[in-house]
């Protein structure tokens, strides 16, 4: 009896609220409101949702047109190019060696950024003129990395590398340490120009809008095209999606779903699975982060259907399925190369020499034609092939290759 | 007839909810799109058997979930994409999920640390061990063996469902047996139980154990399903502890069947199913299991007085 009423309340309360999330209409996402989705339900994808507040009109011009300027420096060493690079003077900055450097490391909390950090500490020691480099690691959490800055700059660095955990709680830490020493920031910002430079390739919309392109290139008119966003309010995500968006509205695809995955694989199968059960058919995936690309590719595996064009990333094990299953796919990336980048730059503010005030590094994209140029068979699955690694002494061993 | 009056309430949940799912997606109805629905279940029920051990005999077992993250990130390390690594290492993951169930249960009966603290420290133990040794990614690759479990078909119907068949069946036998009987009993009333006779600490270690190693088989099947990842594990201690409480098992111990616990899994699997159908997902799972939680709590708290008055 007692059994019962605690199993009836607890269904009774489970079903009210899956009946109630029944009855509404089907919602892009839950962030999104229905207002604007539905005044807007004329156009070709009233399933994207509002436009997200992190969109800036200027910026994503400015990012799509970047994609196709050439950048200047070597072609070869894409992480020393910059794309219209502005120079600053750092005379004042010039010192003798041997340097003392210093990084304060956001976390090395993913494969990304395990890829990004080896390959920085291969940079630094490529150069026998720095003679001690600390590094601490933040581990994702703002706080600390506020005191390993505060640590960082009274401990005599002739320079100070950061790339923040996030961008507007990490801007006070940074607008502190500028007066102190030569700051330079890389991968997210801040919300401040006091660093010497800020090193980050071209970015979000760039990201996001190489993805919808290709979909919109090789899905046919009406095609059904899933989008899959790890989690909604950071920075980098949202304009990847936002681009993609504005991509998307003037298509003429139905964009049958924009759902969170959390970047959890076997969310995303289980996502996909349903969509290819409710749709019949998918004819395009979005991403906006490829750690996923090969759960999601999986799906399809699984259900018995051909997978559809999809959207991954630099990620080894993508390229891998990609080959094999002679996909039609593409891999935008957010390059691992840029971790070199700083280093480099801390030498030449520390030498005196000119530095673009904001470095945007190119951001290819690999395609079926540069594929192969790219999957390297012996690197482990979860390597980002980008790296510009591949000269540095250790390699392929230190990035966990054979 | 009892049991299975006691489960109605959680079956006729469940088939409501499997009937909106076969509304909105009639591809459901069809073997193959319903034996789709119990693999992806299979984990979960699973892992909601092993919790419930640990429930019905008084304790919570929330480590559970950074133990399937263990069991996936090791397993793909020391495998590495070799197929003949992969036995061994099947092997060595039901060892570290019974070890761990050990641990938890010799802990929290012998050091008399509340299960809440212990298996909380536990969790975080797994987690920064998984942390330090993979330095924040995991490594390697599963083989393809390792992944027939949780992906591949023996026949037409997944290896995933004909264990979680095996599973349960074990568990329905367990509980049938005199240790289902010592289970229910510690968890009722401890003291009773050990005045006529039963070895409250061994029958509780004993849960433990149990569930470290559905958390293993668990682990296994999610490591197939999707690959490697370091997320796979998190929040499933949740999920688990809101199935079982979903088919009725009284947080506290003492009542409730192992069947209901896993209807309760089914159902909830049913329902992220039904949401995900309507476009809904996300945040709203977590919103949907708190309310679960709080709302079967908080039934049962209501009732404690009748119940009370009727003994004596």
């Amino acid at each position: 009896m007692n059994r019962s009423i605690t199993a009836l309340v607890a269904g009774v309360s489970a079903m009210l609220l899956a009946a109630g999330c029944a009855s509404d209409k089907p919602a892009t996402s839950s962030a999104a409101p229905e207002t604007s989705a539905a005044a807007s339900s004329a156009a070709a994808s009233p399933n994207t949702g509002e436009q997200s507040k992190f969109f800036v009109q200027a910026d994503y011009d400015a990012q799509l047109a970047m994609r196709t300027q050439s950048a200047e420096g070597p072609a070869d060493k894409p992480w020393e190019q910059a794309i219209a690079p502005e120079m600053v003077s750092t005379a004042k900055y010039k010192k003798d060696g041997p340097y003392n450097l210093c990084f304060s490391n956001a976390a090395v909390n993913n494969p990304w950024r395990q890829v990004g950090w080896k390959t920085m500490q291969a940079e630094v020691a490529l150069h026998k003129e720095i003679k001690q480099f600390t590094a601490l690691d933040a581990e994702g959490k703002d706080d600390k990395q506020i005191s390993d800055i505060a640590e960082l700059v009274g401990k005599g660095c002739d320079a100070l590398i950061v790339s923040p955990n996030t961008t507007a709680t990490l801007t006070p830490a940074v607008t502190g340490a500028c007066p102190k020493v030569p700051v330079i920031v890389f991968d997210r910002g801040v919300e401040t120009d006091c660093p010497v430079t800020f090193i980050n390739p071209i970015g979000g919309y760039a990201f996001g809008a190489d993805g919808a392109e290709f979909l919109v290139e090789k899905v046919p008119a009406g095609g059904k095209v899933l989008a899959l966003r790890i989690l909604p309010g950071v920075d980098v995500l949202e304009t990847r999606w936002s681009a993609a968006k504005v991509t998307f509205d003037k298509s003429e695809l139905d964009v049958v779903g924009v759902e969170f995955t959390d970047g959890d694989a076997a969310k995303t199968k289980s996502i996909v699975s349903d969509y290819i059960q409710r749709h019949g058919k998918i004819d395009g995936v979005w991403m906006d982060a490829g750690a996923t690309a090969v759960a999601a590719v999986e799906a399809f595996e699984d259900a018995g259907v051909p997978v559809p064009a999809i959207v991954g990333e630099d990620q080894q094990d993508f390229l891998q399925k990609w080959k094999s299953g002679g996909l039609t796919a593409i891999a935008p990336t957010y390059p691992t190369y840029q971790w070199r980048t700083p280093i480099i730059a801390a030498l030449k503010i520390l030498k005196g020499e000119e530095v673009p005030k904001t470095w945007k590094l190119p951001q290819p994209k690999i395609t079926s034609e540069t594929l192969d140029t790219y999957l390297r068979p012996n690197m482990p699955p979860l390597h980002y092939a980008l790296c510009g690694c591949e000269k540095l002494p250790d390699f392929p061993a230190g990035w966990g290759g054979k | 007839m009892r049991a299975l009056r006691s489960m109605g309430p959680i079956l006729a949940v469940l088939a409501v909810l499997l009937v909106l799912i076969a509304v909105a997606n009639p591809f459901f109805l069809e073997p193959a799109g319903f034996l789709a629905f119990l693999k992806r279940a299979a984990p979960l029920v699973i892992l909601a058997a092993g919790q419930y051990f640990v429930i019905v005999s008084g304790e919570f077992d929330l480590s559970v979930g950074s133990l399937v993250t263990v069991q996936v990130v090791v397993a793909a390390r020391l495998i590495d994409g070799q197929e003949q690594a992969t036995w061994p290492v099947l092997a060595l993951l039901i060892v570290i999920g019974l070890l761990v169930g050990l641990a938890n249960g010799v802990i929290t009966t012998g050091l008399r640390v509340p299960s809440f603290i212990t298996t909380l420290g536990m969790m975080l133990v797994l987690s920064g061990a998984v942390f330090l040794w993979t330095g924040g990614a995991p490594r390697g690759a599963l083989s393809e063996t390792f992944r027939m479990f949780g992906r591949k078909d023996l026949g037409p119907v997944p290896w995933s469902v004909l264990i979680l068949l095996a599973a349960g069946t074990a568990a329905i036998l367990l509980m049938r047996s005199d240790f289902g009987k010592r289970l229910i009993a510690t968890g009722d009333n401890e003291r009773a139980a050990g005045l006529s006779g039963v070895r409250v600490d061994r029958t509780r270690i004993a849960a433990f154990v149990l569930s470290g190693l559905a958390a293993a088989v668990a682990g296994i099947l999610l490591g197939g399903f999707a690959g490697v990842s370091a997320q796979v594990g998190q929040g499933l201690e949740f999920q688990a502890i809101t199935a079982v409480v979903l088919g009725g098992v009284a947080l506290g111990g003492g009542r409730g069947s192992v069947v209901a616990a896993m209807a309760g899994a089914f159902t909830l699997e049913a329902l992220f199913t039904l949401l995900n159908l309507y476009g809904i997902s996300g945040a709203l799972e977590f919103a949907v299991q708190g309310v679960i939680i709080i709302a079967a709590v908080a039934a049962s708290a209501v009732r404690l007085p009748f119940r009370r008055a009727l003994r004596v």
